[in-house]
């Protein structure tokens, strides 16, 4: 059965290669979450970052969380937005903007 | 001579209820013998494939029953007769049906593959029938890069390597040169003095003559036309 | 146990039959899960790394809008939220975007209170005064200028200004810092020409965690022109990165799936003669039924499997080794700065547990389902040639 034991060998191989890989990822991010995340949390705390500096391409972009919506396309709310990083993360979908109130104009009260 | 097969009455209808309905098998009887070597003649659409398929376990009649060492096989669930196939009958194709590009010793392993016995052992039994069949030496070539006749012998090895006790064989001459067919025969010879059955389907006349042949029996349009 | 050993080997040996087919296949079958699974990486190792941080990210941002447009909000608005019950401080922040057409690159401008002046993540220190500046490490290497330097930028009055670089972030907190340069509020105050008494938005500190929406509804009715971000949203914001929507990486992505589609279509529909010989053949022979579906199990797990192992390393050493490369042109898109993905290895289990279920299951059932017709029918076909 020698293409069994070769074939078995070889996923046993790699599957421990995985194994070594993702211990020692998890390893990894356990000794960041010791150190580094604390580290990035003073960074956050003390800027007052509220986003990713991922894509500086458009203002939305930049700050998803601080966007709404239509600021993608500011004249017509709702449409797509254009730019390729808008296909990857949508401005912060939801939010207290939308919450309506109703008053009667003061010059057309009741007869 | 004890009965070893006992066929009643056998049909076999294809294609049933539909247009092209037809009638491969219509009544069929017959006794087949422990260490016989039987014949069946006839020209080509007479039921001979049929019936030797119906023999085999490779498909199940119509109507009519098929008694093997005493127990009737023509009802039996697909997995029974798997089994028997396996245990009971070794079959020689008119093709070879040999499966390309696999060795000539995976080729003849192969229904030794789904049991339980080690691989060595297996490969041993391989060998040893390739051996007797003098073909040990191509054990590691592939089977399409065989001549006619080496592949006619891996087809045989292949249906001795269980030990059957009846050997089936379809037209086995249809593809060899009268020089192969008759070193074919005397195999089937010997094995048929090691005490094995042999049914054998052919229309091939040297077949008729050689010393293997028991009883000839002739099949026309699916009925037995003529008992030896 | 021996038995099916045997079948799997004889599996083995009937793949080798057509090697350079099934190479293919591994080869096409791995690129495909090397491609999602770096996706999944990549957003996985994202969303983590963003849920982590931005814990201490403000509670509550109010933000004004006048006209559908983010307006600046008036710090007054901030003495109004201050008397509501359960806020801390309220701090006004003033910070807004710069466009560098040298390098043709955004640059995040911020101003910070003095105060504190190192950070661990900092080498050198905050600005403290007028004219000095901390600066991401993307904008260091834009600028080709490190601490000592002079930075040069243009105000809104179109004056050019130098400022002294005082402290330059590490590379390690790339992902949050890249394209900042921070000033004193004051400074930034000067530059963008923004009057005392206004502000870009307000930050809110609230006492309880609970009471934070209530508190945003209260800022909601005190203000109606006002628009207040939850520390949630902003975390919610991050989940929904890269969330399956149509986009740049589907599309590049698609052509792959698609291709591999039809390859699998194809071995769905079509189970050739040469197979359908083979299968009779084994039948034939003393094979059951349940034989030969488990050897057609054994050839689609044996591809199957092998690509999946194969592509799961290959996207493992992609995403948290090489930086993820070959998918940060797509995910780049038009930004000039980016910052290199030095990404911890967040990985969650359950996502390839759910990834192998999605990728290996189908292709197995695509092997063995096309052979069931052909492997329950009588092989009585086989005598007939």
């Amino acid at each position: 059965m020698i293409r069994v034991r070769i074939f078995i060998g070889f996923l046993v191989l790699l599957m421990s290669a995985q194994f070594v890989l993702l211990v020692g990822g998890h390893q990894e991010s356990l000794q960041v979450d010791r150190a580094g995340v604390a580290a990035k949390r003073e960074l956050v705390k003390t800027l007052g970052l509220t986003d990713l500096a991922l894509w500086t391409e458009a203002r939305y972009s930049r700050h998803p969380s601080q966007a709404d919506l239509f600021t993608s396309f500011q004249d017509y709310p709702g449409s797509f937005d254009h730019f390729p990083a808008g296909s990857i993360i949508a401005p912060n979908p939801t939010g207290l903007s939308t919450t309506l109130r109703v008053r009667k104009s003061a010059g057309r009260g009741r007869k | 001579m004890n009965p070893l097969i006992q066929v009643a009455n056998l049909s076999k209808t294809f294609n049933r209820h539909r247009p092209d309905e037809m009638r491969a098998l219509a009544g069929v009887s017959l006794q087949i013998n422990q260490g016989e070597g039987l014949v069946l003649k006839g020209t080509s659409g007479s039921g001979k494939t049929t019936l030797l398929s119906l023999l085999g376990c490779m498909a199940r009649p119509t109507s009519g029953s098929i008694h093997l060492e005493g127990r009737n096989i023509a009802k039996l669930p697909e997995r029974f007769l798997t089994t028997i196939r396996r245990r009971t009958f070794g079959f020689i194709f008119q093709q070879f049906n040999l499966i390309r590009h696999l060795s000539v010793l995976d080729n003849v392993s192969l229904p030794l593959y789904p049991t339980s016995m080690r691989e060595s052992e297996m490969r041993a039994r391989a060998r040893q029938t390739l051996e007797r069949l003098n073909i040990g030496s191509k054990e590691r070539t592939m089977v399409n890069k065989l001549s006619g006749g080496e592949q006619q012998r891996v087809a045989i090895a292949r249906a001795l390597i269980n030990q059957p006790e009846i050997i089936i064989a379809d037209e086995p001459t249809a593809h060899l040169d009268s020089h192969l067919s008759g070193e074919l025969l005397d195999i089937l010879a010997g094995l048929k003095e090691q005490g094995k059955t042999l049914v054998i389907a052919t229309h091939d006349p040297e077949v008729y003559g050689h010393g293997l042949v028991d009883r000839i029996v002739a099949m026309r349009d699916g009925r037995i036309a003529e008992a030896g | 146990m021996i038995r099916h050993l045997k079948i799997l080997e004889y599996a083995l040996s009937s793949l080798c039959r057509r090697k350079f087919k099934n190479l293919a296949i591994i080869a096409v079958y791995a690129f495909t899960i090397s491609t999602l699974a770096s996706i999944l990486f990549l957003t996985q190792a994202l969303k983590i790394e963003a849920a982590k941080v931005l814990i201490e990210a403000p509670a509550l941002v109010v933000q004004r809008l006048a006209g559908g447009r983010h307006d600046l909000v008036p710090t007054t608005y901030g003495d109004a939220i201050r008397a509501l019950p359960g806020v801390g401080s309220v701090k006004p922040r003033v910070w807004g975007y710069y466009y560098d057409s040298i390098n043709k690159s955004n640059y995040t401008l911020l101003g910070v209170e003095a105060g504190q002046t190192e950070l661990e993540l900092l080498e050198g220190r905050l600005p403290q005064r007028p004219g000095e500046c901390a600066v991401g490490a993307g904008v260091a290497e834009a600028q080709v200028a490190g601490i000592g330097d002079d930075l040069l930028l243009i105000d809104a009055d179109n004056m050019g200004r130098a400022y002294e670089i005082t402290g330059l972030f590490r590379a390690d907190s790339r992902l949050w810092s890249n394209d900042l340069i921070v000033f004193s509020t004051e400074e930034i105050r000067r530059f963008f020409a923004i009057p005392a008494g206004l502000a870009t938005d307000l930050i809110v500190e609230i006492y309880n965690e609970r009471e934070v929406v209530t508190v945003a509804k209260k800022i909601k009715r005190l203000f109606p022109d006002s628009r207040p971000i939850t520390r949630n949203e902003i975390l919610h914001t991050y989940e929904t990165v890269f969330n399956w929507r149509s986009g740049m990486i589907l599309t590049v992505f698609a052509a792959a799936l698609a291709a591999f589609c039809i390859l699998a279509w194809d071995k769905a529909t079509g189970i050739s003669g040469e197979e359908k010989q083979e299968i009779g053949i084994l039948k034939a022979i003393g094979w059951d039924t349940a034989d030969v579906l488990e050897l057609k199990f054994w050839e689609g797990m044996a591809i199957s499997l092998t690509s999946f192992v194969v592509g799961l390393l290959v996207a493992y050493i992609h995403v948290f080794m090489l930086g993820a490369l070959a998918l940060v042109p797509v995910l780049k898109g038009w930004s000039v700065l980016f910052p290199p993905f030095a990404l911890t290895p967040y990985v969650d289990l359950y996502q390839i547990v759910v990834l192998a279920f999605l990728t290996v299951f189908p292709y197995v059932v695509c092997t063995v389902i096309p052979s069931w017709k052909t492997a329950i029918t009588d092989p009585e076909s086989v005598m007939r040639g």
